[in-house]
Order: structure tokens, then C-alpha cells, then sequence
């Protein structure tokens, strides 16, 4: 929105969604987004940092305001997990669906920051050209991430549940049967599904939130071409932002939901 | 779409969180909410089996006053039973005590009347003896006569 740089649409849009990104190394690979990193850490530690300081204090008799809140959040998060994972889900699948569920929320949520008081507030910070993008989550690095940790996490249960011939026995002859005649069908499948499981569970989040991004941005273009676009965008811009709650908790949800059914399916046999 | 070394630093972050979550945060409000569960179940427990042992105790305690009025009244209705009893044989003492009473009196005055009538014929006797001594005092020996004089007291 700084006019005096005579910004084309093009540039605003391209220096809104770069990335602050850090070289450290040859090839592009070794590189950093520090944005990315350092928003959502900071958002992890703080949030996760919130509940622990909570927890720590918590009392089994009456609760504070505050731990009521947080034991809102948790028996939230436990009634989603109870339902779908029938183990013990307070060993491990539970606190990380919390872990999941409040720190995609989180990062979701970054999304409602305006995106040119955040560009003002980082220029004047670190210098007129400096990129920094607030919501972690419209960074494929993260949503891949994610999606790739729980991926690993779903195999390694997988293993530990089966064993690791169980687990190969299970890639030959489910879904379709233990016949070596369709043994490659079978592995197929399973491939298939391992492949596309984290690939829609990333690709989903970062689209929801990096199209919300771009919206806003376009919002914002409108905003800076005169009275009327200024209105329009902010009134347009509101309602986006209202309908934008209900997509940041609904992909936070999503995720962790997602999450939860691929470590649960991980431990049942077939 | 740049893929780079952020994801791997961003998985790391992701289990560190995770694996926070699960010692630090995760067990104490497990820990609150599940001993407060107990102790609301304990407490309802508590309250249920309290209200039935008072309404069992109400129960036994109706039974027993019913049964103490009940005695109450058998107990009533004998001592009422014993009293009129005691009021009709006193009646019946104090009336044979009455009779006896008036049957030794009417003896003893019929006794008297008796003693008095002995006395009566006696003193007549010496009375007309002492009359017809008077009234005869020359001609009448008193030794001669006493027995006819005896003989008419007598037959008074």
C-alpha cells in the first residue's frame, strides 16, 4: 500500500508472499525461511507454553477461569480422540492431536493480522525491502512438515503395532487378499494411499490458508485505488476476515482430525 | 512451490512441541480432570447411598413409633382394665367391710338391748318389791313373797 514506491499490483502481491529466506548452504534447498520458522516457533512456545503454565498449576478441586478454559480445549481435543482411536490415547495420539490442533490454530490465526500493518510494522524494523510473511501455515514447508512428521509417526505406529513383517505382510495383501496374483495390486494401493495421505493433508491446509492470503491481498489492492475501492475493501475485507474464523478453525480442526484417523488406522490391522 | 531445509526445521519443531505436550502438558490436566471426575463420582456415590440409608432410617424409625403407640395403647387399655378392677374389689371390700361392720353393730346392740332389758326386769323387780314393801309394809313378809314377785319379773 506504500504509494510512494509507485508499487505495481504485481510487485505488492510478490513482496507479500515472498518469504524472508536465509541461505545456508549450496542449492536451493539449504535455505531458511526465517519468517516461517520464527513465527511458528515463537507461536508454538508461546501457546503450548500458555497451557503448560496452566496445567502446571492445575488444581483436581475447583478450577480457575483459566483452567477451566484449557480443560474446555483438552476434553475438546479427548472427545475427538476417544472416538476414533480406542487405545491409550493418552500415551501419545492425544497430546500430540493438541499439540497439532492449537499450534495449526495458531499459526492459522496469524492470517487475521492485517497484512499491510504487518508489512509497515517489519519495514520499519528491518529496512523498507524487508520480507517477512506472518502466517506460517500458507508456507508449503510447514504444511509438508507436518504432514510428513505425522506421516513417519503413522508408519513407525504401524510397525510397532504389526511388527515389521506384519507390516510388510499388510502392504502385499491388503485391501484385496493374500494371493500372490494380486500382491502387486495390493502393494499398489497401499502405495497410493501412503503417498496421498500426506499429500492432502499438507496440501490441504496450505491451500485454505494461502488462498485466504491472497484474498486478503487482493482486498488490500482494492483498498488503494480510491475511495470507493477503500470502502469497498473494507467492508469486503471484513467479511472475508468473519468468514476467515471459521476456516482457520476449521482447518486447525481438519488437521488434527486427519491426524488423529492416520495414527489410529496405523495401529488396527486390516 | 520452493521446498527447502525450512521443512525439516519445521518437523523438528513439530515433534519437540509434540513430544512438550505430551510430558508437561498433556498428564497434569489429565491428572486434575480425571481425580475431579473421581471424586464427583465418589461424592454422588456418597450422596446416593446417604439419602437411601436416611430415608431407610425414617422408615425404621415410623416402624418403631408405630409400634410404640401400639403398645402404648395395649399398655392403656390394661392399666384402664386394671383399674376397674382394683375400683370393684375395693367396692366389693368396703361392702362386705360394711356389712360385717353392720352386722357385728346390730349384735352388739341387740347384745345391749338384751343386757338392758336383764337390767330393766331386774331393777322392776326390786322395784315392785320396793312398791309393794311401801304399799304393804305390815302385811306383806318379803321373804314370802319373793318368789311370786320373782316369778311376775320374769315373765316381764
Amino acid at each position: 500500500m506504500a504509494t510512494e514506491h509507485a508499487l505495481t499490483p504485481s510487485s505488492y502481491i510478490e513482496h507479500h508472499l515472498s518469504f524472508n529466506s536465509q541461505s545456508i548452504g549450496n542449492g536451493s534447498f539449504w535455505s531458511l525461511h526465517v519468517d516461517t520458522l520464527v513465527m511458528s516457533v515463537v507461536l508454538g512456545v508461546i501457546t503450548l507454553g500458555l497451557i503448560w503454565w496452566v496445567a502446571r498449576g492445575a488444581t483436581a478441586g475447583v478450577p480457575t477461569k483459566r483452567q477451566a478454559f484449557m480443560e474446555l480445549v483438552f476434553d475438546f481435543v479427548d472427545d475427538q480422540v476417544k472416538n476414533i482411536y480406542h487405545g491409550d490415547r493418552h500415551a501419545f495420539i492425544a497430546p500430540a492431536a493438541l499439540t497439532v490442533f492449537v499450534w495449526v490454530l495458531m499459526m492459522n490465526a496469524m492470517d487475521f493480522l492485517p497484512v499491510d500493518w504487518v508489512a509497515a510494522l517489519v519495514a520499519k524494523i528491518g529496512g523498507e525491502h524487508t520480507k517477512w510473511r506472518v502466517v506460517p501455515t500458507s508456507d508449503i514447508n510447514t504444511t509438508f512438515a507436518l504432514a510428513l512428521t505425522v506421516w513417519f509417526l503413522m508408519i513407525y505406529f504401524a510397525i510397532k503395532a504389526k511388527g515389521l513383517g506384519g507390516w510388510i505382510h499388510e502392504l502385499f495383501c491388503s485391501p484385496f487378499g493374500t494371493n500372490p496374483l494380486i500382491w502387486p495390486a495390493n502393494f499398489l494401493f497401499n502405495l497410493i494411499e501412503y503417498v496421498s495421505k500426506p499429500l492432502s493433508h499438507s496440501l490441504r491446509l496450505f491451500g485454505n490458508m494461502y488462498a485466504g492470503e491472497v484474498i486478503f491481498l487482493l482486498l488490500g489492492l482494492w483498498a488503494a485505488t480510491g475511495v470507493t475501492g477503500t470502502i469497498a475493501g473494507a467492508i469486503l475485507g471484513a467479511g472475508w476476515s468473519i468468514f476467515h474464523i471459521l476456516i482457520v478453525a476449521l482447518q486447525a480442526f481438519i488437521f488434527m482430525m486427519l491426524t488423529v484417523v492416520y495414527l489410529a488406522m496405523a495401529q488396527e490391522s486390516h | 512451490m520452493d521446498i527447502n531445509f525450512t521443512l525439516v526445521a519445521q518437523a523438528i519443531a513439530f515433534f519437540v512441541l509434540i513430544v512438550f505436550t505430551m510430558k508437561f502438558v498433556w498428564p497434569p490436566l489429565l491428572n486434575a480432570i480425571e481425580t475431579r471426575q473421581k471424586e464427583i463420582a465418589d461424592g454422588l456415590a456418597a450422596g446416593e447411598k446417604g439419602r437411601a440409608e436416611l430415608e431407610q432410617s425414617s422408615k425404621r424409625a415410623s416402624e418403631a413409633l408405630a409400634e410404640a403407640k401400639v403398645k402404648a395403647s395395649e399398655i392403656l387399655a390394661l392399666a384402664e382394665k386394671r383399674a376397674t378392677q382394683i375400683v370393684e374389689d375395693a367396692k366389693g371390700t368396703a361392702k362386705a367391710e360394711g356389712d360385717r361392720i353392720i352386722t357385728g353393730a346390730k349384735a352388739e346392740i341387740e347384745q345391749e338391748i338384751n343386757r338392758a332389758k336383764e337390767g330393766l326386769r331386774q331393777q322392776v323387780s326390786t322395784l315392785a318389791i320396793a312398791g309393794a314393801e311401801k304399799i304393804l309394809r305390815k302385811e306383806i313378809d318379803a321373804k314370802a313373797h319373793a318368789e311370786i314377785l320373782t316369778a311376775i319379773a320374769k315373765e316381764l
